[in-house]
């Protein structure tokens, strides 16, 4: 039983990662239906970050709480930047263009992002402190680490305030308005550059959270991190229906339990066989993902 | 002239996109044979060089072998490329000619018993794999083994090395499996390396994995034991994994540099060829000096007198001493286990 658990609760670390990060691929794409590549190397920048200030504040003598939560602030605030500049930088100018050209850009700001850290940090694998402190109540549980509470539960708290700000806040509201139509919303005196530019925000800064996170649990980083996190992310997206927030999360956690049960009862060599099995399996029932709209109701 | 001088064959490639490998094998050869020339010979005769090209290339290796075998050469050094080296192995083994690579590291070759004629100055592809399982049986002296690897060519063809030798020993790995290089976190295989209950993790493949593994292994406060290759013997994982990298054994390449005949050979390559030498350059600068050295030993060129005195004497080469063992494999050449101590990788002895 204690095996079990264990895996349960490893996949669902693993899914809040994928979750957070598929996210903001998915928010991106409900609203101006672009599949944004580079959403990973934002995920790569957050962590980035966050041990350069890590370190920076350490020598200060710095520990504990404050520690995470001031790196990772200013890694949400750089990675929001980074994600508003690409924003404005790579897809804004071709808003109009027919679909596949702004999804060149995509790949092409993610080959540049990648480099630009390789170049201006290191090709080295890195280590990476771990940021986040064992609880003492938690000394007496085996199957789950402190690390894997945190993550866990940041990644709920942070669907929650999500989904209340789609629902509740005049900016969500006028998300939804873009995502539905974008002149029809434009007409109605709705600024659709603003609302772009806040979806680009805040998803850069749930990937940063993101990378905080795991970086800090798995304990080290290097430049092309954000790749594979970047399609396991966009597979949950997809699986979980993108363009959903709820499928996003879903899909995340379902990925991530998939590939540990697959490991741990099966065997790691066919982990990525079952993950992406289980994606074509339920795309073939369920086109637009678990809990994705077909996209024939979009007039 | 003819018949009073000791003819050494030099085969490899010496032409074509492989040639990087084979010239410094060819420069090797000529540079000891230089020396032993100026010293007067050996058994009073001049050795001569005859060298051959086959570009690596099994059907040319197949001719240069009879090309040698009809000039009459005594002992061969090469070929420089596994396929080659099996292509031309027969008309040698026939013709009774004792061959030397320098670089050929395919298994077979020594092990599969074919070719008793055959000697060479590099370790076989499964030398990792021995050493470690040796290692784990006699030193750490464990029982229960998990296998672990990062399903590339390297780490997968360790490891299935390692896994043909517990098995040899009676010695069925609880856990062979491999993972995928660069995933987010291994947790899921840390924990059933945990409920595998294994003593040791045998890892085959570079340092970023086993550096997510290890720090898996540890922060579950397991106590298990890591041992793996020089894909994981680097300065990297120790920095990246930190103290928890502390009692990792890893194999690695014995170290030269020091050895003043390394360095002595080196600096003659500088001096003749105003070059640093390339690949393979001390694998084959040691064995020309074996052969050479062994034919001096056996007072003769004769093939059982010349591969009796390989097999029973030690050689001071730049690769150190070195001797050879029944399948044709050097003896202290190749690997040596290393331990993290205190942040830096020790030679376990």
């Amino acid at each position: 039983m204690d095996y079990f658990l264990e895996l349960f609760f490893g996949g669902l670390t693993r899914g809040s990662i994928y979750a957070l990060i598929a996210l903001g691929y998915t928010m991106v794409y409900g609203i101006i239906e672009l599949i944004n590549f580079a959403h990973g190397e934002i995920y790569m920048i957050g962590a980035f970050t966050a041990l350069i200030v890590a370190s920076a504040l350490a020598l200060t003598g710095m520990t504990g709480w404050s520690l995470l939560v001031l790196a990772a602030l200013v890694a949400i605030v750089y990675s929001a930047a980074y994600g508003f500049t690409m924003e404005k930088v790579a897809y804004k100018p071709l808003r109009n263009a027919p679909r596949l050209s702004p999804l060149i850009s995509a790949i092409g700001m993610s080959i540049f992002l990648q480099n630009y850290v390789l170049l201006a940090q290191t090709s080295d694998f890195l280590s990476f402190p771990s940021l986040i402190e064992e609880f003492s109540f938690m000394e007496e549980v085996t199957y789950m680490r402190s690390t894997e509470l945190v993550i866990f539960v940041t990644t709920a708290l942070a669907t929650a305030l999500l989904t209340l700000y789609i629902k509740f806040t005049k900016t969500g509201k006028a998300m939804r308005a873009v995502a539905q139509d974008k002149t029809m919303a434009m007409l109605l005196g709705i600024n659709v550059n603003r609302v772009i530019s806040v979806t680009f925000i805040i998803g850069s800064a749930l990937a940063a959270v993101g990378g905080v996170l795991i970086s800090s649990h798995i304990g080290q980083i290097n430049f092309y991190i954000g790749f594979i996190a970047g399609i396991k992310a966009f597979t949950a997206a997809v699986l979980g229906g993108i363009g959903s927030i709820p499928g996003a999360v879903l899909g995340g956690m379902i990925l991530g339990w998939t590939e540990s049960f697959a490991t741990g009862y099966v065997s790691s060599d066919y982990e990525d066989v079952f993950a992406f099995g289980l994606l074509v399996f339920i795309l073939i029932f369920r086109p637009a993902g678990l809990l994705g709209k077909s996209t024939s109701q979009k007039v | 002239m003819a018949a009073d001088t000791i003819k050494l064959g030099v085969a490899g490639a010496h032409s074509g996109d492989l040639a990087s490998y084979g010239i410094p094998s060819a420069n090797a050869a000529k540079l000891v044979v230089d020396d032993i020339n100026a010293k007067g010979g050996i058994l009073g005769k001049k050795v001569e060089i005859l060298r051959e090209d086959d570009q690596c290339k099994p059907e040319v290796a197949a001719n240069v072998a009879a090309k040698l075998v009809a000039d009459k050469a005594n002992v061969v050094v090469g070929h420089i490329c596994s396929g080659a080296t099996k292509a031309a192995l027969n008309s040698y083994r026939e013709a009774k000619l004792i061959t030397l690579s320098p670089s050929a590291t395919n298994v077979e070759l020594t092990k599969g018993g074919d070719y008793p004629n055959f000697f060479r100055t590099i370790s076989p592809d499964d030398a990792q794999a021995l050493l470690q399982v040796d290692f784990a049986l006699n030193k750490l002296k464990v029982k229960r083994v998990a296998v672990i690897h990062d399903k590339g060519d390297y780490g997968k063809g360790l490891a299935e090395f390692a896994k043909g030798f517990f098995e040899q020993k009676g010695i069925k790995p609880v856990l062979f499996e491999g993972i995928t290089p660069g995933a987010v976190d291994y947790s899921a295989i840390v924990m059933k390396i945990k409920a595998s209950k294994a003593e040791l993790v045998l890892y085959g493949g570079y340092h970023p994995e086993a550096a997510k593994i290890v720090m898996g292994m540890r922060n579950k406060k397991m106590k298990t034991l890591f041992i793996s290759d020089d894909g994981v013997k680097d300065e990297t994982f120790i920095k990246v994994a930190g103290k928890n990298a502390e009692g990792v054994y890893a194999t690695g390449p014995i170290d030269t540099t020091k050895n003043p005949r390394a360095i002595a050979a080196i600096e003659q390559h500088r001096k003749v060829f105003g070059s640093d030498p390339g690949a393979f350059y001390l694998n084959a600068y040691a064995g020309t000096l074996c052969l050479l050295q062994a034919i001096e030993k056996a007072k003769s060129t004769d093939y059982a007198a010349v591969s009796k005195a390989l097999r029973t004497n030690w050689f001071e080469t730049p690769l150190g001493k070195i001797s050879f063992d029944k399948n044709g494999d050097a003896k202290g050449i190749g690997f040596a286990v290393y331990q993290v101590r205190n942040g830096k990788y020790v030679e376990v002895k």
